[in-house]
């Protein structure tokens, strides 16, 4: 497969996951908000820190973290690189340039998304009082896009390349999900352990459809046992560790190693950081602080994303400046 | 809906006769437009435009965010051609190709169309689409032209002629193919009705046209594209997608030891037939163009070794240069011996006595062209200029008349398309596509471009131009 192709599709998988993730951070604060009480001003500031965008939005709205600021931000901005409108471009922007390796329906429906997208735009959806069906047909739309690729994609290297890049992308999105909860205050530190607390929780476990699984294998709502879930489960699909051991295995299906050791850079990092979480216990998660533990693995996912590039898709040009640089 | 009050104004009308009665061609579409309510027809041309939308039919898409996707308008009354009346295009377009193709042979080899003086050699040998480091090649199995996109027009009396050869690399086959799938929808029982013959298939005979440039059994075929600003993107991506060949930039490839090689994610990988989207000159930095970001430093070299097939050849440009479209008349004569089948529009060139005559004489009904300018600078429209104009586009004429051709006026032949209330007539230009491998072979289809504006002839995309599918019947 040629390289700049490989690159296209890697990127069509990161940036069709990121679209999803970016809808489901918004439908997780709406929830949580729901269940505020009465006297408590919502919180919209922490999706923007969790996210990981924040130098991008105080530049261009300062403090005013109004909800309406926030979901025009997370969701239409194209002065946000990374917000539902961009990602959905950038999205469809890969699969432009290599339309001929995707199936026809792929492409129409990946179209049709952005032109819907583009179109929830033009309609003010973040002015709406609750704009969650919007966010629910993005969702549902990328769902489809992924049940078409199951099951019309042939399993030979172009399917590895794009699921490699929709598991690290989401591997990344479930870690900051996470850290959303991290972020929002609680009225007092009395409060943790009381209902409220584990209401957020609750909310966090549905937005990443994750709730009733989460019951049927844990029972009671526990921060500690929410974050195993999140972060180390073995066989749950969102968990940070069951998408870094599936991007692993879409590395030596690359690469045609046995999946001993490590064949290059790429699967020598993947490899650490996989066999890290396949060891830490959630008592090591909680002493390192969730939160640095979270930054941390962030760090390395970029990390990896950076030894992928350079594996596979530098290649030896004859016109250096013609390469775009995505992230 | 009736069509009611439809005034051909003195046009050469494909549907209708001057006395108003339906060409026998068009009869049953009539039948099926009598009966379909007017709100039913606008239902089926909203969706057509949805679909290409959907589709992502589209062209001129810039890198700027603002940037504006527009789609080709596709109108959808077929344009309809009787199989007796193809028979001629097909004939006359085969014996065009075949014989420029000899051409080309001959003015990179021997030379002897120039040395008989049949052709000014100077007319030849001083075009800057005279390629130099072609002298003296012979392409794979002897084919230079592999893909033309002929520009016809019906004059008023009902006669097709020539306009442009387009021997480069003509593009709008894919709207042909498109337009097809989405008027199907919008008429899905008219094409057996009629019997309108298919267009599928050209994908097919594209790939085994390319497989035939190589003595591989299973060689492997790139389409060579600019890259995703061009405007013809869609059209690269959609032939690349429909052979399931790679699609490449030059960035993709790289020439080592004479051969050309694709980067992939498994190192380097022999490629050995191009199909190429970019022009001559942008394909080689080494040879031609130094400038150019395009293409592929050292792929002449490659090819001139024989280690690549390119369609089409570089080098075929300087055959449908405006002052050599004139000679193609003679051209079939001198190489084939045989009368032109399709007219060319009558050229008077300025280099010979008694044209230039009749030009200075009838300046103003002519159009008077510089025949190496492109793009309609240089140019006289004689019944629009005024008399200031005549005079000085004569003393030009007589002071360089190597530089000057003149044509007549044409109209063009207008086929009924919706506009937003009713039906008229509109002008229509053809262009149908020929592959030259083991065969050469006319696809029963073609481009039918349409002047939306009324009274308008101009047909090209940029200037409200639409498109019709185009209906060749068994």
């Amino acid at each position: 497969m040629l390289s700049r192709v490989a690159n296209s599709i890697y990127w069509l998988g990161r940036y069709s996951e990121r679209a999803e993730n970016y809808a489901r951070f918004i439908d997780v604060n709406f929830n949580l908000m729901l269940d505020l009480p009465q006297d408590l001003k919502e919180q919209w500031e922490p999706l923007i820190q969790a996210t990981g965008d924040y130098p991008v939005f105080v530049n261009k709205y300062g403090l005013d973290f109004d909800r309406k600021n926030v979901i025009y931000f997370l969701a239409f901005d194209e002065d946000n690189p990374n917000s539902v409108l961009s990602s959905v471009t950038n999205a469809r922007e890969n699969a432009r340039i290599i339309r001929e390796n995707l199936s026809k329906e792929t492409w129409e429906k990946l179209n049709e998304t952005y032109l819907f997208v583009k179109e929830g735009k033009d309609k003010k959806i973040w002015k709406k009082e609750d704009p969650r069906a919007f966010f629910e047909r993005v969702k549902s739309a990328i769902l489809l896009l992924y049940g078409l690729a199951d099951s019309t994609v042939a399993r030979t290297e172009g399917w590895y390349f794009r699921q490699l890049g929709q598991f690290l992308e989401r591997a990344d999105k479930t870690s900051r999900m996470l850290d959303v909860k991290y972020h929002i205050l609680l009225p007092s530190p009395q409060e943790v352990g009381s209902p409220l607390d584990f209401l957020h929780w609750m909310a966090l476990l549905k937005s990443v459809t994750a709730f009733n699984t989460y019951r049927r294998l844990y029972g009671n709502i526990d921060p500690s046992s929410v974050v195993e879930f999140l972060v180390l489960n073995k066989y749950f699909p969102r968990s940070v560790f069951y998408c870094l051991k599936a991007a692993e295995e879409c590395l030596f299906k690359i690469s045609g190693s046995n999946g001993q050791g490590f064949s290059n850079s790429a699967e020598k990092a993947m490899g650490e950081l996989r066999s890290r979480l396949e060891y830490d216990d959630v008592e090591d998660v909680i002493k390192s602080g969730l939160h640095e533990y979270l930054d941390d693995l962030q760090f390395k996912l970029n990390q990896i994303s950076n030894h992928i590039d350079t594996n596979f898709f530098q290649i030896k040009d004859n016109f250096e400046h013609q390469i775009n640089y995505q992230g | 809906m009736q069509i009611t009050n439809y005034n051909i104004e003195g046009n050469y009308d494909e549907m209708y006769s001057a006395d108003g009665s339906c060409r026998p061609h068009y009869e049953k579409f009539q039948a099926f437009l009598n009966k379909v309510p007017k709100r039913k027809l606008a239902q089926l041309q909203f969706s057509a435009n949805k679909t290409q939308m959907a589709m992502g039919m589209t062209f001129n898409v810039y890198h700027d965010k603002q940037g504006v996707e527009k789609i080709l308008h596709l109108d959808i009354i077929p344009r309809i051609i009787p199989s007796d009346e193809w028979q001629k295009v097909e004939a006359g377009l085969k014996q065009r190709i075949y014989a420029l193709n000899l051409f080309l042979q001959d003015i990179y080899n021997e030379g002897k169309i120039l040395k008989d003086k049949v052709i000014p050699s100077d007319l030849i040998l001083k075009s800057k689409d005279y390629l130099k480091p072609c002298i003296g090649l012979t392409p794979p199995k002897n084919i230079w032209c592999h893909i033309t996109g002929t520009d016809l027009v019906k004059d008023k009396d009902g006669e097709y002629y020539v306009l442009e050869d387009n021997l480069r690399c003509p593009s709008g086959v894919s709207y042909m193919l498109e337009s097809r799938e989405i008027i199907k929808r919008a008429h899905p029982d008219l094409f057996n009705t009629l019997g309108v013959r298919p267009v599928s298939d050209y994908p097919t005979k594209l790939l085994n046209m390319l497989q035939f440039l190589s003595d591989k059994s299973k060689p492997v075929i790139g389409v060579l594209t600019p890259g995703v600003y061009n405007s013809a993107y869609f059209e690269h991506s959609y032939l690349a997608q429909q052979m399931g060949v790679e699609l490449v930039i030059g960035m993709d490839l790289m020439v080592k030891n004479k051969k050309v090689y694709m980067q992939t994610t498994k190192g380097l990988e022999k490629i050995d037939v191009l199909y190429r989207r970019i022009d001559d000159t942008f394909m080689d930095p080494m040879a031609f163009n130094p400038n150019s970001m395009l293409g592929v430093p050292g792929i002449l070299e490659a090819y001139k070794a024989g280690n690549i097939a390119i369609a089409n050849a570089p080098g075929t440009g300087v055959a449908d240069d405006k002052a050599v479209y004139a000679y193609v008349p003679r051209i079939i004569k001198y190489y084939m011996d045989e009368e032109p089948i399709l007219s060319n529009v009558p050229t008077y060139l300025c280099r010979e006595e008694d044209d230039r005559k009749y030009v200075l004489e009838n300046i103003e009904h002519l159009v008077v062209k510089e025949t190496n300018a492109a793009g309609g600078y240089g140019m006289l429209i004689g019944p629009k200029a005024d008399k200031e104009e005549h005079t000085k586009f004569r003393q030009l004429v007589k002071s360089n008349p190597d530089n000057y051709i003149a044509q007549p006026t044409l109209s063009l032949s207008t086929v009924p398309t919706i506009t937003d209330n009713a039906i008229e007539g509109r002008h229509v230009d053809l262009r149908p596509y020929i592959l030259y491998g083991e065969d050469i072979e006319v696809i029963p289809g073609a481009l039918t471009r349409v002047a939306l504006k009324k009274g308008s002839l101009v047909v090209n995309s940029s200037q409200g131009g639409g498109s019709k599918d185009t209906w060749v019947l068994y």
